[in-house]
């Protein structure tokens, strides 16, 4: 927006002073509308879940809550790291080592949901469809997943998701 | 005039295809304005500026309320303590409502002392009481959705004002309430109602804006320009003042934002609304106090409200009540000396409001409503034809060649052609 | 312009402007309190860490008995000094109701720090029956909710003074010398040593009540600090821009006046 009347003026510095003093606060009152979309704090607040592991019995299956999502853990027999280690990895679509998804063998700490899109498959309860290998199976387009929860068949195209957790006790782990 | 000096390529392209550089750039740009305003003036861009703030932190606290009974105040505090600087953007909207009322009030009264709303801006100033109307609405509604006490019994009190109507009254507020108290789905249909209108609020002040551009702003000295020599472009010289109005203006209301939050609200909306229990006494925000006391100063239920929205009513024939050919009360001593009396009579309505309805309270409440109606009614229009003017200036800025050809205006208004 | 015009029109603006505050302010039935000096009062004002903690203990130990605070969560004692594993530590010292678990029912598990600080009573009408009808509010706006803030609640909580001759107390109330109408339904909570204090502060009743009034401000309003920390800011750098466009303005405007 030149002017003929202004042009001698423009340069002058109180004029670039004002104009940048008002193009920082704008800028600086920009952030606070931006960041207000970001997690709340009590969303944040929930965004880690700790979980008592001793709690699940042997061959059995428990479904955490966490940032909205089940997490599957599983107390595996011995029968079931066994298989899950014996495993060739040229089998597998998505190559990964038993020991390499969790570090106590008879803990298994899983996202449950279908890497394809999104469902929770099924294998927590006794009564459920494990799939072939025994793992977890997806009722929605028929992925199977093994007692490793990694994919053997069917249209997903990774492993289940291992969480990032740690054991922050003997037997307490801390999700997220 | 000439059209703005577009060097950039894609800039020429779109403006020749929708001229909108062409069209800002002799709205805002080479548009001339009275070189004489002084900063009563600055109030109109303020009120455009607030409107947009309140705009975009309604939009932003939107994402985070919940408009129903059981969540509305606690979705409030979570917006005060769990989102990020969400006890920023709450502040500012809050307190961005008094300002908005306080930029527009003085907005108004400039008006009203200059004769703004004379000819040839009547409708100018008739789409200005229109916006006060919907502001007035949309605060209303407003102040309902955190489902404190004062929102809910003050949503109680207005609504069943309504009732006053005869025949069909109850009806009409059953048809508010969506029930047979304010609750749930009124609360509701009130949120999206808040939402809705400040987009309407823009639309007239769209409206507002090209009325303003068809004959350009008053001046203090209220008399037309008459050339070059009386204006200058509106873009260096009423941008930067603006500006410096607006920074001002802002640190104000940050001081209240920052370091008194509170002082202009109620304690008692800091308490979850409860249906049983009435507070000792129910207060409308300060904004709303004149019309308040007008209201409760008749002693019918209808004809108080009658008298409460007659109170904005008057200004809407204002231009017609007040028929003196000059504008500005510079040079009407009568007329100026009742323009302060008036103005402390509005703010002793205000102070009035808010006290109970008892003793003294109420016969001053009543003095001061006659007087605000005998202001308009009586006495403008009793000026109109008895005042004597004091005599105009021939022009604004000093004319190099030629004088100002308008003669001073002695005459009284029947003697005198309308321009 | 006439000097006594511009007197007269600047007089006017701030009776304007400040009637809305002593509107507001004024209270029909309100009892005038003497205001105290608060370390949070001010536009520099501060909370001190160790009264509000002393104050989380008077209203742990006596407060929460009957009234809730039911905005504050756990994960908010981080505010008051206290690291995540006190914090944990704290909470854990609560029970409150989670479920349905797999056989539909409700059960009790101990707090954790994303929990909000539970209720003493299942719900309102529970509260009253065991209140004489009267219902204990929650206290975390109370600050903000009653004229005179933290003033008002030390003025109210070190106020059960004795009984002026000759005043008449209703059945199940007790005499206040703040409270409106002087009559309220809580017995007074606070008595003379009524808590030990880990830091060594004697707990007299005044203590207490300082004590506790604090941490309800602080309850009511956690971000204070940040508020006042960015006021500061925000204001300094609005004067500067202010004072920019002032001379930008006197200088475009040079060649016209």
């Amino acid at each position: 927006m030149a002017d003929i009347k202004d042009e001698s003026t423009r340069r002058d510095f109180i004029h670039v002073a004002s104009v940048s003093a008002a193009a920082l606060g704008a800028a600086c009152v920009a952030w606070p509308l931006i960041d207000q979309m970001n997690p709340a704090a009590d969303t944040l607040a929930l965004s880690t879940t700790e979980f008592d592991v001793s709690g699940v019995q042997e061959g059995m299956s428990v479904t955490v809550v966490w940032r909205g999502k089940p997490v599957f853990v599983r107390h595996r027999t011995r029968a079931e790291i066994e298989e899950a280690s014996a495993v060739e990895l040229s089998e597998l679509p998505d190559p990964q080592t038993d020991a390499d998804r969790t570090p106590r063998p008879e803990i298994l700490v899983l996202l449950g949901v279908c890497t394809h899109l999104g469902c929770v498959p099924l294998g927590q309860k006794a009564t459920d469809p494990k799939g072939e290998w025994g793992g977890w199976f997806c009722p929605c387009h028929g992925s199977h997943y093994d007692t490793s929860g990694r994919i053997r068949k069917g249209p997903a195209p990774t492993n289940l998701v291992i969480p990032p957790y740690k054991y922050i006790s003997d037997d307490v782990i801390k999700i997220g | 005039m000439s059209g703005p000096k577009l060097t950039n390529p894609v800039a020429r392209w779109i403006d020749h295809r929708l001229p909108v550089f062409t069209f800002l750039h002799h709205e805002m740009h080479e548009y001339p304005t009275p070189k004489n305003l002084n900063y009563w003036w600055n109030f109109g861009s303020l009120a455009g500026i607030t409107l947009v703030i309140m705009i975009v932190t309604g939009i932003i606290l939107s994402m985070h309320y919940t408009a129903h009974v059981d969540h509305a105040f606690q979705s409030v505090e979570r917006i005060m303590r769990d989102v990020n600087y969400g006890w920023l953007i709450r502040y500012i909207h809050a307190n961005g409502a008094s300002f908005f009322f306080i930029v527009v009030y003085i907005h108004i009264f400039r008006g009203l002392y200059y004769g703004s709303y004379k000819a040839p801006r009547e409708l100018l100033w008739i789409l200005g009481v229109v916006i006060l109307l919907l502001m007035m609405a949309t605060a209303f509604m407003g102040y309902v959705l955190p489902w404190g006490q004062m929102s809910f019994w003050g949503a109680t009190v207005i609504t069943n004002l309504f009732s006053a109507i005869p025949l069909v009254g109850e009806s009409i507020v059953t048809l508010l309430w969506g029930g047979f108290s304010v609750d749930n789905p009124t609360l509701n249909r009130f949120f999206s109602l808040h939402y809705l209108l400040p987009f309407v609020i823009v639309g007239v002040v769209v409206l507002h804006i090209v009325a303003l551009h068809r004959f350009g702003s008053n001046n203090p000295l209220g008399i037309d320009v008459r050339g070059e020599q009386d204006t200058v472009s509106f873009h260096p010289y009423y941008t930067v003042k603006d500006m410096f109005g607006l920074s001002a203006f802002l640190t104000i209301m940050a001081a209240i934002v920052f370091f008194l939050p509170n002082s202009m609200g109620h304690p008692d909306n800091y308490i979850p609304a409860n249906p049983m229990v009435t507070p000792a006494h129910i207060v409308p925000e300060w904004y709303f106090l004149p019309f308040y006391a007008i209201l409760r100063a008749v002693p019918d239920k209808l004809l108080g409200v009658l008298a409460m929205f007659a109170a904005i009513g008057v200004l809407f024939i204002l231009p017609w009540l007040d028929r003196s050919p000059v504008r500005s009360a510079t040079f009407r001593p009568i007329y100026k000396i009742m323009f302060w009396v008036f103005l402390v009579d509005c703010v002793a309505l205000t102070y009035l409001g808010a006290k109970p309805a008892e003793g003294i309270y109420v016969i001053l409440s009543r003095l001061c409503t006659v007087y605000y109606f005998f202001h308009f009614i009586i006495l403008l229009p009793a000026l109109s034809i008895f005042e004597t003017p004091r005599s105009l200036p021939r022009s604004i800025g000093k004319s190099v060649l030629r004088g100002g050809n308008g003669a001073p205006a002695p005459a009284p208004a029947a003697a005198r052609e309308k321009s | 312009m006439m000097t006594l015009r511009s007197k007269l029109i600047t007089l006017l603006l701030s009776t304007l402007i400040s009637a809305p505050f002593s509107i507001i302010a004024n209270s029909a039935e309100s009892i005038a309190f003497p205001s105290q000096e608060w370390s949070f009062n001010g536009p520099f004002g501060t909370f001190d860490r160790s009264e509000l903690q002393r104050g989380f203990q008077v209203y742990k130990e006596i407060c929460a008995t009957c009234h809730s605070l039911n905005f504050i969560s756990f994960r908010n004692l981080t505010d008051l000094g206290f690291n995540e594993n006190e914090v944990k530590a704290i909470a854990a010292e609560f029970q409150v109701e989670d479920g349905p678990n797999n056989e539909g029912e409700m059960f009790e598990r101990a707090a954790i720090p994303s929990d909000v600080w539970p209720t003493p009573y299942k719900n309102d009408n529970a509260a009253r029956a065991s209140n004489n009808g009267a219902l204990p509010p929650d206290l975390s706006l109370i600050v903000d909710a009653r004229s005179g803030g933290a003033d008002y609640l030390f003025a109210l909580l070190s106020g059960y003074h004795k009984v002026p001759a000759g005043k008449e107390i209703g059945e199940g109330m007790y005499y206040n010398a703040y409270y409106p109408g002087n009559q309220i339904a809580m017995p007074s909570p606070l008595v003379e040593d009524g808590v030990e204090y880990g830091d060594g502060t004697r707990a007299t009743l005044v203590q207490q009540a300082r004590d506790v009034s604090a941490f309800l401000a602080w309850a009511t309003e956690p971000n204070m600090e940040q508020r006042k920390r960015m006021g500061v800011m925000v204001i300094i750098f609005l004067l500067v821009m202010t004072g920019l466009f002032y001379y930008s303005k006197k200088k475009i405007w040079s060649d016209v006046h």
